[in-house]
Formats: structure tokens, sequence, C-alpha cells
């Protein structure tokens, strides 16, 4: 079913659906507002709210022992926060797919939020994880879906980066 | 004061289809003292994570007990999980605390616990609901039917003796022992 007509957020909620992801951790983020919104009324999906990014691997590595599939939900400073607990994924071969609303790289009002971004995909590529980048909305169904493809066939680790400009135009306000 | 292996020794008998799920360092040692097991999932690096990953696993499993054994340095740098806990209230999941107030794997440094800390208080205010302390062997019994039967999320603050035990070294390799825990854990269909 096309969904090509529905808001972002909500072709990436049917892509976790086709992927039978039932795990979804995040730290609450303007960015990811809406997908949370619908994660959280999924009464197949178990929505984790977190302290801390770093909390996520863990979560993830626990889904997979139990059977479930994760997907974890930040902004791009929450990477920073992972690297070391990212570690539990590349040990055991967990599948795990990150999305990423970037900060700190398109007309960001906060400049504090740019050397984080501006590392955010090198230090991704550095723990191990596949990255793709999204610039444009029409392509978001099509790389969350070969992420989730290469996450879940192979084990893998695959980061969605979502840029700044694409997200920023949809949010409406700055978080 | 209690010797931490003989406590883990207790808790862990007749352990049925109970899933443990350890911390880096001692505690992954004193469960593998007991013996190896295919429903022992011990964590090799990610200090902080452990009672996450008891999290993720409870959910996914609420139809099997779960149960966290780790030292106070993984809980102290993983304070925040435990409201994270508190807020997801799995009623399958036990975290079992040996605090020794050191970090007996790196040195015996003190922690934050032997200042006065209390991880017991974190719990209850985290809204675990039910938290027990515990420094008598005797009541090890008592602990283990919580970790079976009790309405989690339990928080056993077991206080120990520091002190340096032999080291007993599972399996390293991450892949090995998820494998085989989810082979001995799969759902029948």
């Amino acid at each position: 079913m096309s969904t090509q007509g529905d808001p972002w957020p909500d072709r990436i909620h049917a892509v976790f659906k086709r992927n039978r992801i039932n795990q979804v951790g995040y730290v609450p983020d303007a960015g990811h507002a809406r997908l949370i919104a619908l994660c959280q009324a999924d009464n197949e999906i178990t929505d984790v709210a977190l302290t801390s990014e770093a909390e996520g691997a863990g979560l993830a590595l626990g889904a997979a022992l139990g059977g479930q599939r994760a997907a974890l939900l930040m902004q791009s400073s929450g990477v920073g926060n992972c690297i070391n607990t990212f570690s539990l994924l590349r040990n055991c071969g967990i599948p795990c797919v990150v999305l990423v609303t970037m900060r700190g790289e398109f007309a960001d009002f906060n400049p504090w939020q740019v050397p984080m971004g501006s590392i955010t995909e090198p230090t991704l590529k550095l723990c191990g994880f596949l990255t793709y980048r999204v610039e444009r909305e029409e392509d978001v169904e099509e790389t969350v879906a070969a992420g989730c493809t290469m996450a879940f066939n192979g084990n893998l680790q695959v980061a969605i980066l979502l840029a700044q400009r694409m997200v920023e135009r949809n949010k409406g306000h700055h978080g | 004061m209690m010797d931490r292996r003989q406590f883990v020794a207790r808790l862990l008998a007749d352990r049925g289809e109970l899933m443990v799920v350890t911390g880096i360092g001692s505690s992954t040692y004193d469960v593998a003292a007991c013996g190896d097991h295919a429903l022992n999932f011990y964590l090799w690096s990610a200090m902080g994570s452990t009672a996450m990953v008891g999290l993720g696993l409870a959910l996914a499993r609420p139809d099997r007990r779960v149960a966290v054994i780790t030292g106070d340095g993984d809980v102290l740098m993983g304070m925040g999980s435990l409201a994270t806990i508190g807020v997801k209230q799995p009623g399958n999941l036990a975290v079992v605390v040996l605090d020794n107030r050191h970090y007996s794997a790196s040195g015996m440094q003190p922690s934050h616990t032997a200042a006065g800390i209390d991880l017991g208080g974190a719990a209850q205010a985290c809204r675990f609901a039910r938290v027990e302390q515990v420094s008598e062997l005797e009541r090890a019994a008592e602990m283990r039917s919580l970790l079976h039967i009790g309405q989690g999320p339990i928080f056993i603050h077991a206080r120990v003796e520091a002190d340096d035990q032999p080291r007993i070294i599972p399996s390293r390799d991450g892949y090995a022992i998820k494998h085989r825990f989810m082979q001995a854990s799969a759902k029948q269909s």
C-alpha cells in the first residue's frame, strides 16, 4: 500500500509496521514528535521513553534476545551519548535502525549544535553503522525501508539521517 | 554483610526458566560461578546498560521472568534507566544489585555507595513496585522467590562483602551467547 500522500513520519511508521518493529526507544524530540505519537498510539509497538539515548542500545539488545525488533529515534546530539553503548550491537550482531533528526547543519538557531551535528555521520560510521541521508521527503519511505532490509536481513546497524532542512520545513517551530 | 557468591548461588537455585542478564565484571563472574546456563546473558561492554537489556527483554517476553544481576558501579552509571523502568513498570523484571561499595574488577576503588548514596532509595523514588534491602544470607530464599513470583519491577539491594573472588570467566563471544539464549528461549509455535 502506497503511503506517499501521507506526512513523512506516517510513512516511516508504515515502514516500521511492515518490518514488524515492536519496540521503539526515543528521547522526546520536536523533529520526531509526530512519529513518536504514532508509535505511542500503536498497540503493536512498545514505546520506551529514555532518559538518555545511551539507554537505547541496551534496550535493542534486550528486545532482540526476546525475539523482537527495535528502532531508536534521536537527535544528532544523542548519537554522541551512545558511542560506548553502541558496542553492544556490534559485539552481539544485533539489528537496529536508528533514525536521526539532524541539528547544527542548516539554519540552526543554536550554534552549539554544530560540533556534534558536524561529526554525527562519521561518528556513526566509526561505530560500525551503515548510514543513509534523506534530503527530500519523497525519499523517506524508500530509504527507511532499505535501511530496515539491511538491518534485519543482515543483523546490521543502520542509521538514517534526516536532513535538518527537510525536518525543519515540517516542524513549524524550533526545539 | 553477605558473601556474594553464596548469595547469588541461593538466588539462582532451581531457577527453572528464569532469564538472567549480568553486568560487566564481578557479577558476571558470580553468576558464571553457579554454572554456565543457556538462559544467562553476560554483558562484556557498555557498563551502565545492564538494567536496560533486562527491560528490553522483559518487555519482549512478558510471559517469562527476567532477573538483572549486576553491581553498584553499573547501576550508578545507568541511574537514568531506573527511571525508565519506573515509567514502563514491567511486572516480570527484577534488578539485583550486589553492592560491595567498590569497583572490585578494576582495583577496589570506593564507589559512590561507599559515601552513603542509597541505590534502594533511588529505586524507591523511581517507583519500583518492591524494594528490598538484604544483608543476611538467611533471606536469600525469600529473595529467590521474589524473582519468580514477585510483582515487579523489583529492586533487590544486596549488601555484600568487598572481597576479591576468583574470576570465573564465561564465554565472551557475543554472537554465541546470543544464539544460545535465543534458541533456549524461543517460543513454541
